[in-house]
C-alpha cells in the first residue's frame, strides 16, 4: 500500500460513463417503455373506455404501472455485469463497493427511470388525465423514484446469478415498494382532492424514504453483491 | 459483557451436542405444547357466547394467537439470522431456515379464520383494512424470503442473501404499518368504528393467553423438529460434497 490516496470522483465518473453507455446501447429501455404504453392500453379493455372512469383512475394507475416498469428493469441491473464477470472487477476496485454501485444505480435512473418518467405524462393524455393532475403526478414519481431504484435494487443484487432472477426479484421487492406506494398514490390522491396544491405532506414523507433508503440500501446491496460472488 | 456473548454463541455451536440435547427436549416439549392446546381448547369451549358476536367470537382464540405468532416467528428469523451473521452461531442460519414456512403457516391461518370471522360480522371476507393489509404484506415477505432460501443451491451464499433479506424484511415491516395506518385513515375513517370492540373480560382474556401460550409451544416444537431435519439435510450435504 502506498501512501498516497485514491482519487474516488475520477473512478465513479468513469463507472457512471461507462454504466450509462451499456444502458442507452444495450436496448433495455425501449421493453421498458413499451411495457408502460401496453399497460395503458390494455386498461380500457379491462376497465371500459368510459373516459370519466379512466379519468378517476389515471393517477393511481399511472403510479402501478410506473412501480412495474421500475420491477421489469431490475433484471438486468446486475445479471449482465454477474455473466461477463464485471461484478468481480467492480469488487476489485480499489473504493468501496458501495460507491461502484450507487454509480450504476445513477446510470439506471438517469438511463431508464428518467425516460420512463418523460413519457408518463403521454401515457396519462392516453388515460384522459386532467391537465390539473399531471404536474402532481410527476412530482410524486419524482420524489419516489430514487427509492424505487434503491429498494428494487436490494431484491435485484439478492438474486443474481440466481435461476428465475426476474421473478424472484418481483417476489422479495413488492413488499418493500408498499410504502413508496401507499405514500406516492396516497399523496397525490390528496393533492388531487384539493386542486392546485401539493400535498407537502405526504411529498414529504415520499423524499425522505428516498434519502433513506439512498443512505441505507448501497450497504444492503453491496453486502448482496459480495454474498453472491464469493 | 463481550465474554458474554462469546459464550453465549458457543452455546451448542456444536451440532452434535445440539443435536443431543434436542433429542432429548424434543418429546417433552412436543407433549406440553399438545397438553396446553388441549387445556386453552377446553377453556374455549366453555366461553359464553358474546352478546354481540354469538358464537363467532371463539375464532378469535385462534386468530388472535396465530397473528402473535405470525409477528413472532418474524423476529425470530430475525434474531436467528443476527445470531448467525454477528456471532457467527452455526445453527442461526438453519434456525431462521427452519422457522420461516412455520411462520407463513400461522400468517395465513391468521388471515384465513379473519376471513372467516369476518363474513358475519362485518358482512364481507376481506375489507382493506390497515391491519389485514399490512399481514397480507407480511405474508409475501414471508414467501420471498422463503423462496430466496430455495432459488440459491449453495448453502453458504443461501444463508448470507436470506439474512440480509432478514434484516431489510425486519426493518420493513414497521414502516409498511405505519404507512398502511396512515392510508386507512386516509379512505375510510368510518368502517374503524365497526371494528372497535369493548376490552376484553376476564372469561375471554385467560382462555386467549393460555391459547397464546399453546402457539408459542406449538411454533417452538414444530421448529425444533424442523431445526433437527435442517441439521441431518446439512450432515447429508457435507456427506455428498464430500463424495
Amino acid at each position: 500500500m502506498t501512501g498516497r490516496p485514491i482519487a474516488m470522483w475520477p473512478i465513479l465518473r468513469a463507472l457512471f460513463a461507462r454504466e450509462l453507455r451499456l444502458v442507452l446501447r444495450g436496448g433495455h429501455l425501449l421493453p421498458v417503455l413499451a411495457f408502460v404504453f401496453i399497460c395503458v392500453m390494455l386498461m380500457p379493455f379491462g376497465l371500459g373506455p368510459e373516459l370519466s372512469l379512466l379519468q378517476r383512475l389515471a393517477p393511481g394507475l399511472l403510479w402501478v404501472i410506473m412501480l412495474m416498469a421500475v420491477l421489469l428493469s431490475l433484471d438486468r441491473m446486475f445479471q449482465a455485469d454477474f455473466e461477463d464477470g464485471g461484478l468481480d472487477q467492480l469488487l476489485l476496485l480499489p473504493i468501496a463497493l458501495e460507491g461502484a454501485v450507487i454509480a450504476k444505480i445513477c446510470a439506471h435512473f438517469v438511463g431508464i427511470l428518467l425516460p420512463v418518467l418523460a413519457a408518463i405524462p403521454l401515457a396519462g393524455l392516453l388515460l384522459n388525465i386532467h391537465p390539473d393532475a399531471v404536474l402532481p403526478v410527476l412530482a410524486t414519481l419524482l420524489a419516489g423514484a430514487p427509492a424505487l431504484v434503491m429498494l428494487g435494487a436490494i431484491g435485484a443484487a439478492l438474486a443474481v446469478g440466481v435461476r428465475r432472477a426476474g421473478l424472484l426479484t418481483v417476489l422479495i421487492v413488492t413488499p418493500l415498494y408498499v410504502p413508496v406506494l401507499v405514500f406516492g398514490a396516497g399523496g397525490l390522491a390528496r393533492a388531487l382532492a384539493a386542486p392546485g396544491m401539493l400535498d407537502v405532506g405526504a411529498l414529504g414523507v415520499l423524499g425522505l424514504i428516498s434519502m433513506a433508503s439512498l443512505f441505507l440500501a448501497p450497504p444492503a446491496i453491496a453486502a448482496a453483491l459480495r454474498a453472491g460472488l464469493r | 459483557m463481550l465474554e458474554r456473548l462469546e459464550n453465549l454463541s458457543a452455546l451448542y455451536a456444536n451440532p452434535r451436542r445440539f443435536m443431543n440435547l434436542a433429542a432429548r427436549v424434543h418429546t417433552p416439549l412436543w407433549l406440553v405444547a399438545v397438553g396446553v392446546l388441549a387445556f386453552g381448547l377446553f377453556m374455549v369451549s366453555g366461553v359464553p357466547d358474546d352478546y354481540q358476536q354469538g358464537a363467532t367470537v371463539r375464532i378469535m382464540f385462534v386468530h388472535v394467537p396465530a397473528a402473535w405468532m405470525a409477528l413472532f416467528a418474524y423476529s425470530f428469523i430475525f434474531f436467528a439470522s443476527l445470531l448467525a451473521a454477528v456471532l457467527r452461531h452455526p445453527l442461526g442460519y438453519l434456525a431462521a431456515r427452519a422457522a420461516a414456512p412455520v411462520g407463513a403457516v400461522f400468517t395465513l391461518v391468521a388471515l384465513v379464520t379473519g376471513a372467516l370471522w369476518g363474513q358475519p360480522m362485518w358482512g364481507t371476507w376481506w375489507v382493506w383494512d390497515a391491519r389485514l393489509t399490512s399481514v397480507l404484506v407480511l405474508l409475501f415477505i414471508y414467501l420471498g424470503y422463503i423462496a430466496l432460501w430455495e432459488a440459491i443451491d449453495d448453502y453458504g451464499r443461501a444463508a448470507r442473501a436470506t439474512s440480509i433479506l432478514a434484516f431489510v424484511g425486519f426493518v420493513n415491516v414497521p414502516i409498511v404499518k405505519f404507512s398502511v395506518d396512515w392510508w386507512n385513515t386516509l379512505h375510510q375513517p368510518a368502517s374503524v368504528s365497526r371494528f372497535a370492540r369493548p376490552a376484553l373480560h376476564a372469561d375471554f382474556l385467560y382462555p386467549l393467553l393460555v391459547m397464546g401460550v399453546a402457539f408459542l409451544l406449538l411454533f417452538l416444537a414444530i421448529t425444533l423438529t424442523r431445526l433437527q431435519m435442517e441439521v441431518l439435510r446439512q450432515r447429508l450435504r457435507v456427506r455428498q460434497s464430500a463424495g
